[in-house]
């Protein structure tokens, strides 16, 4: 087995090279910082001969590591696990990326160059001279283009041809100022049995905190040696001149290798066209006065795209009927009175191919009366409750996706550093953030691209409240059961408030956190931005089709067996009899969910609602295993007690099952909005919380959970309270104000405290 | 001491020297800015920090407390 891993600096497209090889489907994104974790594949083709495995690597800029998920990448790259390395270079930077390169001539593995985007270089007008600069590097070089998968069978022969072979460490720091200092070094890290002499040696020079840590005693060595280093350029700042040394050489080897094209010279008007692109769009999506507004508007086309049932707002534009399509099987699909967005259309659709089905089964089924309120009651109107809101889902991440494949979500961190700054944290973390709006776990991991200890831990307490996919169906069943009940408002306005709750409440508690439990400095922002560009549909759609594949596999797993689960506990006694489902009051649930009844009630869905308020209790308790069970709940208590002629569901969908649950339970609204956004912020599911387990140490994990507790607790209760009682605001606003005034007076204390020690 | 933040915008200067320290510092020559190269200030972002500079051929966005590290001599 040949052992093959993937480096390269962040963005090159290590990712994309590793799916094609493997054949998996890892997540690509246009930004630095998309892989945070290795992860390992078996090369797919060619099974004749030796096997291959590929690890994909964290993008790294140099191998001193600077963030978690750069120490991931030097540590399996130094730490004898590979035979070979595939150094992926992104051709239109070749400068900046050889200056990884140059670092890992210093180790003994054998290396391979990948030159990608040498398509998007010549479209530039300009060619790299490839046999020149591997005679200049003494490594072989591959031109590839790993999105088109070009050069990819003669890379693979490289590999095979290289990977046992042997090869010499070298630097380009030879015949330097310093290259005996090197010498004495490497000798001295060579008679201790150190792995890459050389490397460490070299590293030990240029003050590489990581190195000094892990060999304290070779640093005692360099000291106690008569090592000194003067130049007139750099005094004795050896750091400055190896990385200028690094970059010189560079340079210097690079003369003659990448040529203009002359074809391309005479028609400037076309090249210049084609530089522009990103200029262009840069002109406009960073403007000094409309790039904020632009990135909200995004936000809320997104939003309005997805959710919205008065698509363009265009609703009373056309007749009343237009869309409506009365006396159709396919009433109110495309719309009722304004028309549907296409995630809406696409949610009603599949809503309704749900509903044929299960009623279809039913009219033809003839089995035992239990069995049936199990299959439909328990299993299919569970699964099917959440299954529906697949398309919105969908219709979400494409957009998302959108954001991160052109390049527009470094941008967005490039306008609003400033404002993220002034909360503590810095505009690298917008895009954990915004990635939360799809999955938590994918951004709890990204949170590693944060150098900032309490910066990333402060971050990964926010994310949940960056309403997720999964809780997409919480959000819209419940919005739209206030809408049909109460006639109030539209569901996407209600939607697109409860997102800005979450938001607000990341900003308010970032600040909190920062200001108090985990001060300290922002990550700095030096980062790239990479030219945008057009994403590609195969890669998009395999994307979205994982997506929906993973969600319905929750379906019918997670969401099925929980459903049962919570069908069983509904309709058996606590000495295991069977219960039919007008008798749901001795059931095991039902008894479970009052007992804890009067711990929800200043949330607004505890004792003052009528007995079978436990419903949302339960509800809530269920979301977290998955964060969709909890409408799924909803869906089998409501078909249960509709079978007992409890309530009369007034049509098939989930919100109806809802406005029938706040009809029997007499739920207020402030009560409902606590709901929503209780279930937001809380706890998020089973998946994440072993998420946030691995990525914190255990004190963090604790603090953590006892964060989204008491911030989803207290800020449900202060909604609930508010809108129910208006005048609470200002006995909230006063206990606000005296827990500011104590905490500052109590700094005041301690700092006078060591002041006086 | 002229800085990144003395240029204009689209003014090109030449890198000096780099100042600060630890990572921040190395974190500038991994990324390129070392002395003698080029660099040219592009823009500011909406809201006056950070800013966008063309260097070593590609785009870098850098914090003005990053740019001030980075001593310049302008160049016409």
């Amino acid at each position: 087995m040949i052992k093959v891993a993937l480096a390269g600096q962040p963005n090159s497209g290590k990712t994309t090279l590793f799916n094609i090889l493997t054949g998996a489907r890892a997540h690509v994104g246009n930004w630095p910082g998309v892989t945070v974790e290795k992860r390992e594949g078996l090369y797919r083709k060619d099974r004749t001969n030796e096997a291959i495995s590929i690890v994909d690597l964290p993008g790294i800029y140099s191998l001193s590591p600077y963030t978690t998920e750069e120490i991931i990448s030097r540590d399996y790259l130094l730490g004898k696990n590979c035979d070979i390395i595939i150094n992926i270079i992104d051709s239109t930077t070749l400068e900046r990326s050889l200056y990884l390169t140059t670092q890992l001539l210093e180790t003994n593995i054998p290396l391979v160059i990948a030159l990608n985007m040498s398509d998007e270089l010549q479209k530039s007008g300009k060619q790299i001279d490839v046999k020149l600069l591997e005679k200049r590097l003494g490594v072989p070089v591959i031109s590839i283009s790993a999105l088109r998968e070009e050069g990819i069978n003669e890379l693979i022969e490289a590999v095979r041809k290289n990977a046992k072979k042997k090869r010499k460490a070298r630097t380009v720091l030879e015949n330097s100022e310093i290259s005996e200092t090197i010498n004495l070094l490497e000798e001295n890290f060579r008679s201790n049995e150190v792995v890459e002499p050389l490397f460490h040696a070299i590293k030990l020079l240029e003050n590489d905190e990581y190195e000094i840590k892990k060999h304290p005693e070779a640093l005692k060595f360099l000291k106690n040696s008569d090592f000194k280093f003067t130049s007139t350029t750099f005094n004795d700042d050896v750091e400055a001149f190896i990385a200028d040394a690094r970059y010189r050489w560079i340079v210097a080897n690079l003369e003659g290798v990448v040529s203009v094209v002359t074809k391309e010279e005479t028609t400037p008007s076309k090249k210049k066209r084609k530089l522009s692109r990103t200029g262009l769009a840069d002109k406009i999506l960073t403007h000094r006065i409309f790039g904020i507004p632009i990135f909200i508007a995004i936000v809320f086309i997104i939003f309005h795209l997805t959710f919205s049932e008065n698509f363009l707002f265009i609703g009373g534009l056309l007749g009343e009927d237009f869309v409506t399509l009365p006396g159709t099987a396919f009433e109110g699909v495309f719309g009722e009175g304004g028309i549907n967005s296409p995630g809406v259309i696409l949610f009603n659709l599949l809503e309704l191919a749900c509903n044929s089905i299960s009623d279809g089964l039913a009219s033809i089924y003839k089995g035992p009366a239990w069995l049936g309120g199990l299959l439909f009651d328990g299993i299919l109107a569970g699964v099917f409750a959440v299954l529906s809101f697949l398309p919105q889902i969908i219709v979400l991440y494409f957009f998302i996706s959108l954001l991160e494949d052109t390049g527009y979500m470094a941008r967005v961190a490039f306008n609003l550093d400033r404002i993220f700054r002034k909360f503590g944290l810095s505009g690298r973390s917008i895009i954990p953030m915004l990635m939360g709006f799809g999955c938590s776990i994918p951004a709890m991991i990204n949170a590693r691209t944060l150098k900032s200890e309490h910066e990333r831990v402060a971050t990964i307490r926010v994310i949940p409240f960056f309403s997720c996919g999964a809780k997409v169906p919480i959000l819209l069943a419940v919005s739209g059961g206030i809408v049909q009940y109460f006639g109030v408002g539209n569901v996407d306005i209600i939607v697109f408030s409860m997102y800005a709750i979450g938001v607000v409440l990341a900003m308010i508690t970032a600040i909190i956190m920062r200001k108090t439990m985990l001060k300290g400095e922002t990550t700095p922002f030096i980062m790239e931005l990479p030219p945008y560009r057009l994403p590609k549909a195969k890669a998009l759609f395999i994307h979205l089709y994982d997506k929906a594949k993973h969600f319905v596999k929750k379906a019918f797993t997670i969401i099925l067996v929980s459903s049962v689960v919570v069908w069983f506990l509904a309709h058996f006694s606590f000495n295991w009899e069977f219960l039919e489902d007008s008798q749901i009051e001795q059931s095991i649930l039902m008894n479970v969910a009052q007992l804890v009844r009067p711990l929800f009630t200043p949330l607004g869905f505890g004792s003052q609602l009528t007995k079978y308020g436990w419903v949302f209790i339960a509800a809530a308790v269920t979301g977290l295993i998955a964060k969709e069970n909890a409408i799924g709940t909803f869906g089998t208590i409501a078909a249960s007690l509709a079978a007992a002629g409890l309530i009369t569901i007034g049509g098939d969908s989930d919100v109806d099952s809802v406005t029938a649950m706040i009809q029997l339970t007499n739920i207020n609204l402030p009560a409902l909005l606590s709901f929503i956004v209780f279930n937001m912020t809380t706890i998020p599911c089973m998946a994440a919380v072993a998420t946030a387990k691995a990525e914190l140490t255990r004190k963090q994990f604790i603090g953590t959970i006892i964060f989204w507790l008491v911030v989803s607790y207290v800020i449900s209760s202060f909604i609930y309270l508010i809108g129910s009682w208006w005048w609470t605001l200002f006995i909230i606003l006063a206990i606000l104000g005296l827990a500011v005034v104590g905490y500052f007076l109590y700094q005041k204390y301690q700092n006078n405290k060591v002041a006086r020690v | 001491m002229k800085t990144i933040c003395n240029l204009k915008y689209n003014q090109t200067g030449r890198v000096v020297a780099v100042h600060g320290e630890g990572h921040v510092r190395k974190r500038l020559f991994d990324m390129g800015v070392t002395p003698s190269i080029e660099v040219t200030l592009l823009k500011c972002a909406p809201l006056g920090d950070p800013i966008e500079i063309l260097i070593r051929g590609y785009h870098l966005s850098l914090r003005k407390d990053e740019a001030l590290l980075v001593e310049v001599e302008v160049l016409e």
